[in-house]
């Protein structure tokens, strides 16, 4: 076990210094870096917000199945099935048709089937129907059907979400996908999330319809801006959808912030019929519902350009600016998870981390040199080759330090020398019995060897249970861990193992206390 | 090499241990264990403001209707923490509290820290942590049971349950927060402690193939004296890293750091205390071994 031909010591110090070389790297300005690798530093350490959103999918399949109404009444009067007591459900709708036979050819028709689509990814259809009682049937999504919609709604809201973040303009936002309803996003640096959660809130729904009293599509009553109650059609002339184009503007005559929108082709014919049939009447738009205001229309407006007034101060229209230009949400986004820690706890978790890992080095280095003398020496090179090491792969990995992360890597440090202990006490017995004092490291080392595996496979096995499990900060932890005792045991079985082997070969049988 | 008569105690040390371990459990039943809001849901949030009093800070919180409430002081003075039970629309509470916060306390406020989860996020994460620890335990029960016979499995498995158990009723004894770094902590702990179990056993294991004639009392005996100096070098060693994140590195790796103690000083009582007497109990000689390699070699 002291025999090292020369390619092996050379390989074994090569990979030290390479992989150390890189823990280096972090050292750099951020401006001219030659080698874009550094670790990277969780949000606990240098602040800023994570959130988790999850879309709220009873919303959303309420709507989905409301808007499949129309095409299945349609559905059944063209083709002559007789229906009454149509009733629309939370989740489901509920009809009583006087032939099944022939609603479930049509509803299960492969063809043309815009009412059913039948989704090829899942072999099943969009709807089911299940018979209640004699001639009565309830329609709903089909498990599929149900993954669709979300899943088409979430990749929407993602999109829609990056819009909006991007818009802001905070530095290196994550936004990913996490599971089948929810998006997680990670904003370094920002301060105050209050405002982002404001904008990723609001679906932004924006639709311009007529105020009138009667009306064949039916009214609802909606309050307006300055609180009057107004009769509003439930017919959507146009919607934000044939937006192209919204600004934060000033308007001249009284210095109030509005904003103004452009419209795209078909959205500007729309809007120029709706308004040069109805002058003199006015105009709500609603946004999520609420009325933002409702102008009279003095005059057609063919331009395909607009403003929108209502009492706005500035951040509130270039707010609702951006939400207008990001398109509108499928569905209403909640936050299910938040974390924010400040740039000064941040600081000051480095600090800490920091001056604990130094303090905790110094002392197990001192009680190492305490406990074996000049073999401590050897242990204590180890242990900071591998703390360089560490380093250096995290840096390779452009992993994610976390303050358990740090916690982590402190612990490696108290670890790790458990691999050179196991070694030098395995050493200490073979001496007492062993003449040879070159047979007696050889074999000491040769007899740890299984046990230094064993011991430090089960903590490797926690780590990496820990990494698949854990979230977040908790990650930091368990990859600092994991990586800390595949270097531990190179530092020890290699280098240490080295250096003892070129201190016990050159001595040739003399004393040697350890 | 120490010479000490581990054996003799072994008997006392079992019933000690089962009446820690019996305690923990009825503590962990019927006190429970203090969740913090990774486990139980709602919202923390960690401020500075000089010259504020928790009286104060609670006044503020009084009038908004929050269901439970806690204030206290953490850390540094001038520094507090606030966790609110809270059920309605997290989306606007947190702008309201802080802003309500702002604008009563009579100095400036720093909001360091804010954390909120939701209830079903809450349920998800106690749900993975415990999936997470069983794992643990059923990976390691696995590897030893790959790399020792059964008993040695069986053995290392209720030397962990018991180090786990203990910890956590040690944390429900002083109402101690557990949170997503306890789990960690935990998982650590059943690594090291088994680390620690693995050492001695090693070491029974060749000490069985070297001494038939060596009773299994006396064969772990042995063994825990020959390794005894390596298992508290390693334990200070670790202690030493431990107690400087715990005194040094800040009141957020406090509960983590407490619970590695703990976990770490159990750990090491029950590879020499629990672990070793088991296979007493077992009745394992050097028979149980050499029949073990008789079935690897054909």
């Amino acid at each position: 076990m002291l025999n090292f031909s020369k390619i092996n010591v050379l390989f074994i110090y090569f990979l030290l210094i390479f992989i150390s070389i890189f823990s280096f790297l972090n050292l750099q300005n951020d401006d001219d870096r030659i080698i874009k690798k550094k670790i990277n530093l969780g949000l606990d350490l240098q602040g800023g917000s994570y959130l988790l959103l999850e879309i709220n999918s009873d919303n959303l399949i309420k709507e989905k199945i409301q808007s499949k109404v129309i095409p299945i009444k349609k559905l059944l009067k063209d083709n002559q099935i007789n229906y009454n007591n149509f009733k629309i459900n939370e989740k489901s709708l509920s009809v009583s048709i006087d032939n099944i036979e022939k609603f479930d050819i049509l509803f299960s028709s492969r063809q043309d089937n815009l009412v059913n689509p039948y989704i090829d990814n899942y072999r099943s259809y969009e709807l089911e129907y299940k018979k209640k009682n004699n001639n009565q049937i309830e329609i709903s999504f089909s498990k599929f059907g149900l993954l669709t919609v979300n899943n088409s709604a979430l990749k929407q809201s993602i999109e829609i979400v990056r819009r909006r973040i991007d818009d802001i303009g905070t530095k290196e936002p994550t936004i990913l996908q996490r599971g089948e309803k929810r998006i997680l996003v990670e904003l370094p640096g920002l301060k105050d999330p209050e405002r982002i959660k404001a904008l990723l809130g609001k679906t932004a729904q924006l639709n311009f319809r007529l105020v009138s009293d009667n009306n064949e599509f039916g009214t609802e009553e909606l309050i307006s801006e300055n609180g009057e109650k107004l009769n509003v059609s439930k017919r959507i002339i146009m919607s934000g959808e044939n937006l192209i184009d919204a600004q934060p503007s000033i308007q001249n005559q009284n210095n109030e912030p509005t904003v103004s929108f452009t419209l795209d082709r078909l959205g500007a014919q729309k809007f120029g019929r709706v308004s040069t049939d109805n002058v003199g009447k006015r105009l709500a738009i609603v946004l999520d519902g609420e009325i933002v205001s409702a102008p009279n229309i003095n005059e057609p407006i063919t331009s395909g350009n607009g403003m929108i007034s209502g009492n706005f101060t500035f951040q509130e229209a270039t707010d609702l600016a951006l939400l207008l230009r990001s398109g509108a949400l499928p569905t209403p986004l909640i936050v299910v998870e938040e974390r924010t820690v400040g740039p000064d706890l941040g600081e000051d978790s480095i600090k800490s981390g920091i001056t604990s890992l130094i303090i905790g080095f110094i002392l197990v280095i001192l009680f190492m040199l305490y406990k074996y003398k000049f073999f401590g020496l050897i242990a204590n090179t180890a242990l900071i080759a591998n703390l360089f090491m560490l380093m250096g792969v995290l840096t390779i990995l452009e992993a994610t330090l976390t303050l358990p992360g740090i916690a982590g890597i402190i612990l490696t440090v108290g670890m790790a020398v458990d691999a050179n202990v196991l070694i030098f006490e395995r050493i200490r017995e073979e001496l007492k019995t062993e003449k040879s004092i070159i047979h007696a490291f050889d074999s000491g080392y040769n007899r740890a060897k299984i046990t230094v595996l064993d011991a430090n496979i089960t903590t490797l096995i926690a780590a990496i249970i820990l990494f698949a499990f854990g979230s977040g900060p908790v990650k930091g932890f368990a990859i600092t861990l994991g990586i800390g005792i595949i270097t531990t045991l190179f530092t020890a079985y290699f280098l240490a193992r080295h250096l003892t082997s070129l201190v016990v070969l050159n001595t040739k049988n003399k004393e040697i206390n350890i | 090499m120490t010479n000490y008569n581990f054996s003799t105690k072994f008997k006392h040390a079992n019933i000690f241990s089962i009446i820690l371990f019996f305690i923990s459990i009825i503590l962990i039943t019927f006190k429970g264990l203090n969740y913090g809001i990774d486990f139980k849901g709602g919202t923390l949030i960690e401020l500075r403001s000089n010259n504020t009093e928790v009286s104060s800070i609670r006044d503020v919180l009084k009038d908004m209707d929050l269901g439970d409430v806690n204030v206290k002081k953490f850390g540094k003075e001038g520094d507090f923490l606030l966790k609110v039970e809270q059920k309605g629309d997290n989306n606007k509470l947190i702008p309201e509290i802080k802003k309500n916060l702002s604008d009563s306390l009579n100095s400036d406020v720093n909001f360091r820290r804010v954390e909120n989860v939701g209830p079903k996020v809450s349920a998800e994460l106690l749900q993975s942590g415990i999936i997470a620890i069983s794992l643990s335990l059923a990976a390691m029960l696995f590897y030893i049971w790959v790399r020792f016979e059964w008993q040695f499995s069986i053995g290392s498995i209720i030397a962990l349950f018991h180090d786990v158990i203990i910890t956590l009723g040690i944390f429900s004894l002083l109402s101690l927060e557990i949170n997503l770094s306890i789990v960690a902590a935990v998982l650590t702990i059943v690594g090291y402690s088994m680390n620690d179990t693995v050492v001695i056993y090693d070491r029974i294991r060749e000490n069985l193939g070297k001494f038939h004639k060596l009773d299994i009392s006396d064969i772990a005996n042995l063994s825990i004296n020959e390794t005894l100096a390596r298992t508290i070098i390693t334990s200070v060693t670790t202690l030493l890293a431990l107690f400087s994140i715990f005194i040094l590195g800040g009141e957020i790796l406090r509960g983590f750091s407490l619970a590695m103690i703990l976990g770490v000083l159990i750990g090491t009582y029950s590879s020499i205390f629990v672990a070793s007497p088991i296979l007493k109990y077992f009745k394992v000689s050097y028979k149980t071994i050499e029949k073990e390699e008789e079935k690897i070699v054909p």
